[in-house]
C-alpha cells in the first residue's frame, strides 16, 4: 500500500525558506506569484492493506517524528 | 560533579564539552552512546552537546530526541537531574519535549559563526550561579537554526517566570534587535524548562574556558554547576 505524508508550516509560523524562494521566483520573472510556503512530502510504503489500519500507522508515525506539531501540521493519503 | 555527555552519530562538540566540564570539575566525564538505555550510576550532570545529529535530517535534533537514551534522559530530568543542551543539545531537548518551543532557520537565512554577546538574566539558578545577574559574557556561536519561536502563551509565561536564563545583547549589554542575530523571540539564547533544571542555549560556553581560546567568559557556568554539587555535598 502506498500512502503519502505532507507536512507543512502552521499558518503564523516564519517561513524564511519559503520567503527566499519567493523572492528567487519572482526574480525569475514567474507571473503572479503571491506568496510561497515551503514543506516536506514522504512518500511512504506499508505493508498493511486494511485502509484504516494504515491511516492509524501513519498518524503515528506523523505525530511521532515526522512532524513537529508545535509549529507544523500533516496530511495523510493513502494512495493505493 | 559527575558527568555525562550524550554521544550521538554526526555530534561534534562532544570533546571539547567533556574538557571543559573536566577543567572545571576535575573529574573524567562519561561518554554515552545514544543506544544506551541507562545513564552511568551517580551522574549530577547530563550534557547533550552541540554538532550535527543525524546530518540535521529531517529537522534538526528530531532523529536523536528519539534515540533510546533519551528515556533514560527524561526519567533523569523528572527525578530533577541536571540537564544541559548546548546549540544541537538544545534543538534535541525541545525536540523530545523536555524544553517548550522550537529552534527555527535563522531569520537572515544564513549560517552564523562568530563571538556574540548575552546577558545573564538571573544568578540564583544551578545554570547561572557563576555569574552575577546583569552580566554580559562572549560567548561562540556556530548554528544555522537557532532562531527560538514558541507560541505567545508560551513565551509569555517563560518571561513571566524568569525561565529565559540568557538573552542576547550588545558588547555593553543592550538587548535590542541588531544584537538579535538569529531573530529569536525576546532575543533568548537559553531556557530552562519549568522546573528549572534544564537548560538549552544555543551559544558555546565549552568554547570560551581556557585562556588559548582568547576568552574564559564561558567558565562560569561550569564553575557554577560544580558549585551546586559541592554545595549539596
Amino acid at each position: 500500500m502506498k500512502a503519502r505524508v505532507t507536512v507543512t508550516l502552521k499558518s503564523g509560523i516564519l517561513d524564511p525558506q519559503g520567503k527566499a524562494i519567493e523572492g528567487a521566483l519572482k526574480s525569475l520573472g514567474v507571473d503572479g506569484i503571491a506568496s510561497v510556503r515551503q514543506g516536506k512530502v514522504f512518500d511512504i510504503e506499508l505493508a498493511a492493506t486494511d485502509k484504516a489500519k494504515a491511516e492509524a500507522a501513519l498518524k503515528a508515525a506523523a505525530d511521532k517524528l515526522l512532524a513537529n506539531t508545535v509549529i507544523e501540521n500533516y496530511r495523510v493519503e493513502v494512495l493505493s | 560533579m559527575k558527568s555525562a555527555v550524550l554521544v550521538f552519530p554526526g555530534i561534534n562538540r562532544e570533546r571539547d564539552m567533556a574538557r571543559a566540564l573536566k577543567l572545571a570539575s576535575g573529574n573524567e566525564t562519561a561518554m554515552v552512546w545514544h543506544a544506551e538505555t541507562a545513564l552511568p550510576k551517580g551522574t549530577d550532570l547530563v550534557v547533550v552537546p552541540g554538532g550535527f545529529s543525524y546530518g540535521d535530517y529531517l529537522r534538526c535534533g528530531a532523529i536523536a530526541a528519539r534515540a533510546p537514551v533519551m528515556d533514560a534522559v527524561r526519567d533523569f530530568a523528572a527525578k530533577g537531574g541536571l540537564v544541559l543542551g548546548v546549540c544541537n543539545g538544545f534543538q534535541i531537548l525541545c525536540e523530545s519535549g523536555l524544553l517548550p518551543g522550537v529552534l527555527m532557520r535563522n531569520a537572515g537565512l544564513k549560517f552564523v559563526c562568530r563571538d556574540v554577546h548575552m546577558k545573564v538574566e538571573r544568578s540564583d539558578t544551578p545554570f547561572t550561579r557563576g555569574y552575577n545577574a546583569g552580566q554580559v559574557i562572549r560567548v561562540p556561536v556556530a548554528h544555522g537554526e537557532g532562531n527560538y519561536e514558541a507560541d505567545e502563551e508560551t513565551l509569555k509565561r517563560l518571561e513571566g517566570d524568569g525561565r529565559v536564563l540568557y538573552r542576547y545583547c550588545s558588547a555593553d549589554g543592550v538587548v535590542d534587535e541588531a544584537s538579535n542575530f538569529n531573530g529569536a523571540a525576546h532575543s533568548i539564547a537559553g531556557i530552562v524548562n519549568e522546573r528549572g533544571n534544564v537548560l538549552g542555549m544555543m551559544p558555546h560556553p565549552e568554547n570560551h574556558v581556557e585562556e588559548i581560546m582568547g576568552c574564559t567568559d564561558g567558565r562560569g557556568l561550569f564553575a557554577g554547576l560544580v558549585q551546586q554539587f559541592e554545595k549539596a555535598a
